[in-house]
């Protein structure tokens, strides 16, 4: 199965996206390399607006990723609520 | 293929022999088994300069500094140009030996294979 | 009087993105009646590329204009303000070792210039697009591109400012020997139509290759102490995430619209991918010779982001018919020798270039032969260690003969055959009664199929040969004229000093002088 990934800045604020991100996707894997942070799942990946809020304790919108991105790939779907990175052929 | 273009494409050519000092013209050289020296050379020769003045001229100030280069025995030596087996005549000119501008030509040195025989 | 008022009638529900987007990005053209829509759009149609439904390009993002100035300026707040502390805080001094220097002397010389150029070639196929959703995306990606430039020229003007060879990056991009390989690919992908613009750099650059420009080498100027260049290396990342997304939806956008369009689509992937590939060769020696503290090798980084990750897209795009560029077999076999074959290359050329390099040390070596079990100890420590050796003497190794050069990607023929890491890959074409030298068969394919585009090719060997390359006051009739002392003048290398090895250069001296002053009075 193809991966997907998104890598963010070290930060507080992706520090806490990831944590939303590992609840989410249990089969996420968190690799941690200087000043950045990379995260791999098979095949899909979804980031929930809500469980990101949760963490945050304020409210979050998705286009804020923006800020702290570094990379991703996969095909990418994006609602107000949810970001999900995906391939087709799995 | 031609360019896809909007009009007619003509691309200018940058690097005829007319655009050398007259009766010079371009001539690559490469060591094989000597990688140390990362590429193969380019040199700008007199068309009617005979060939042997490469090995004696030539070769010695661009390939001089390896430490197999004083052991090379020249009778031995094999040449190719065009990737194709060559047999230069040392006493013709390059354009009487039949090269023509931007030939590349290599040498092999037999028994010579390079640093520790790293092939550098 | 009552203090109620009315409930507000605009409790009208919030858009969503979806909604929001199809608002900014649809309707906002029309069909001209004054002129014709070809004359209005003359580059739409000549490259083969049939576009039947503008309307079917999608951002994934969805990004309107308003978000993106608000999270631009966000993102140019974060960082200008680590930029500034790294500067008031003497951060150069927080470096491992100022060799690491020299890797954005590299850049920025190679690659800023191509931010550049990118902005330029976004904002040019932005207007030739006859869809209003990719030129939305095409403008925003062109102001990305400018404020890429802007901001690693802003970062390393510090630099500039204590350290040599920073000082002339614009005038060498357009003369210096191996700066004509990052130049004349983005004239190359400029020059080409707006569709094949979109596959090389949108595509193929920026989804396939991008990835190991910035993120490996990035993480490693923060793990060697630069602040400065991981705020720009990391802004400018974040925007590449969307221009990847971009280039993405411009390959599948083009393979939707109409069957003809694969097989142009797959050359140009064939090509792109090539192009750039050859490119970062000058990465590959980055990572592995030129990060005093290393993150991680070529090799490794070829593995994450190319194998695995252009593995799992090429995959994805099979549903298209699409197959994996040509050379990415030799490319994946390559990255066992493509660092060590470049960094002997700018050892030996030291003299022409503005930035210092040196023998790896024995536990550089020792890293190497870790990291390329199969290759180094057997291809390349016995030269690097005859090279240590002839420094120790006194005789260090300057090679003062002009390469030959690729035709194409016009990088010296350094590179080895397919399978024989001890043969030069020498390839040849004839056209139009010439004969044309390349490195290999991606490189003399892309010659073959459009030559008299790379006839053209401005390459600085035979440029400094034809007498091109001297500055003013040169004179070659001069009985002690040194033809190559004056190419590095023209260059405006500072002589002794900028291409000089890195033992013994000012930078090591007083980079020494200045931390030993830090912890006294």
């Amino acid at each position: 199965m193809s991966t997907v990934f998104i890598a963010f800045q070290t930060n507080e604020t992706s520090r806490m996206i990831v944590e939303a991100i590992t609840d989410d996707n249990p089969e996420a894997v968190v690799n941690e390399q200087p000043a950045m942070v990379k995260v791999d799942a098979p095949g899909t990946l979804t980031v929930h607006r809500a469980t990101v809020e949760d963490k945050l304790g304020r409210s979050f919108d998705l286009q804020e990723l923006h800020v702290h991105l570094i990379t991703l790939s996969g095909h990418i779907d994006e609602s107000d609520d949810e970001f999900t990175l995906s391939w087709n052929a799995n | 293929m031609a360019v896809a273009a909007v009009k007619e494409y003509v691309g200018e050519r940058k690097d005829v022999a007319a655009n050398l000092p007259p009766g010079t013209q371009l001539t690559y050289v490469g060591w094989i088994d000597h990688l140390m020296f990362c590429a193969p050379f380019a040199f700008p020769l007199p068309s009617d300069m005979p060939f042997g003045a490469i090995v004696e001229a030539v070769l010695p100030e661009a390939f001089g500094a390896h430490p197999d280069f004083a052991k090379i025995d020249w009778s031995t030596v094999t040449w190719t140009k065009g990737r194709q087996p060559f047999t230069p005549d040392f006493s013709k000119s390059l354009a009487d030996n039949g090269m023509k501008h931007k030939d590349s030509l290599t040498f092999s040195t037999p028994g010579l294979t390079g640093i520790k025989g790293s092939h550098s | 009087m009552t203090m109620t008022s009315e409930p507000t009638p605009a409790a009208k529900k919030k858009l969503g993105l979806k909604e929001r987007y199809a608002l900014m990005t649809r309707g906002l053209d029309w069909e001209t009646t004054y002129q014709p829509m070809e004359k209005v759009f003359p580059y739409a149609t000549y490259e083969g590329i049939k576009i039947h439904d503008w309307d079917a390009w999608q951002d994934p993002f969805r990004l309107t204009m308003d978000a993106y100035w608000k999270y631009q300026a966000e993102k140019e707040q974060k960082l200008y303000a680590i930029m500034d502390a790294f500067a008031q805080n003497n951060g150069h001094l927080g470096l491992t070792d100022a060799r690491y220097l020299n890797s954005l002397k590299l850049f920025l010389t190679g690659v800023s210039p191509l931010e550049y150029m990118a902005h330029r070639g976004f904002a040019h196929v932005g207007r030739a697009m006859p869809g209003v959703g990719a030129r939305v995306a095409c403008q925003m990606q062109s102001l990305d591109e400018l404020r890429h430039a802007q901001t690693q020229i802003h970062s390393m003007s510090n630099y500039n400012k204590l350290y040599d060879g920073f000082h002339s990056w614009r005038h060498m991009h357009d003369r210096v020997w191996y700066l004509s390989v990052p130049k004349s690919f983005f004239d190359d992908a400029i020059t080409a139509g707006p569709f094949e613009f979109m596959i090389a750099i949108g595509f193929s650059f920026e989804y396939v290759l991008t990835n190991l420009l910035f993120v490996p080498f990035i993480s490693g100027a923060a793990y060697n102490g630069d602040m400065g260049a991981m705020a720009f290396g990391f802004s400018a990342q974040s925007d590449e995430s969307r221009h990847m997304t971009l280039g993405l939806e411009a390959i599948k956008f083009m393979l939707e619209q109409d069957p003809d369009n694969l097989p142009i689509v797959q050359r140009w992937i064939d090509k792109w991918f090539w192009r750039g590939y050859r490119v970062l060769t000058l990465v590959a020696m980055m990572l592995d010779y030129m990060l005093p503290k290393k993150v991680m090798s070529w090799k490794e980084a070829w593995e994450i982001y190319a194998e695995e990750n252009g593995g799992a897209l090429f995959a994805d795009l099979a549903r298209y018919g699409i197959r994996p560029p040509l050379g990415w077999q030799q490319a994946c076999d390559d990255k066992e020798h493509l660092s060590h074959q470049a960094w002997s290359t700018f050892y030996q050329y030291q003299g022409a270039a503005p930035f210092h390099t040196w023998v790896p040390s024995p536990e550089d070596m020792a890293w190497e032969a870790e990291k390329y079990p199969n290759t180094f100890d057997q291809y390349y420590r016995p030269r690097f260690e005859y090279w240590a050796e002839q420094e120790a003497a006194g005789t260090r190794f300057n090679n003062a003969t002009l390469p030959q050069l690729c035709q194409v990607c016009q990088i010296p023929m350094l590179f080895t055959e397919p399978g024989d890491p001890t043969r030069i890959c020498y390839r040849e074409s004839e056209y139009d009664g010439e004969t044309y030298h390349t490195c290999s068969d991606g490189c003399q394919a892309i010659f073959d199929h459009e030559p008299e585009k790379y006839v053209q090719a401005w390459l600085p060997v035979h440029q400094i040969y034809q007498g091109h390359c001297f500055g003013p006051d040169a004179d070659p009739t001069s009985p002690d004229f040194n033809p190559l002392l004056e190419v590095i003048k023209w260059y405006r290398m500072d002589v002794g000093t900028d291409n000089a090895p890195y033992e013994g250069s000012r930078d090591q001296e007083n980079f020494q002088a200045w931390k030993a002053m830090q912890t006294k009075n």
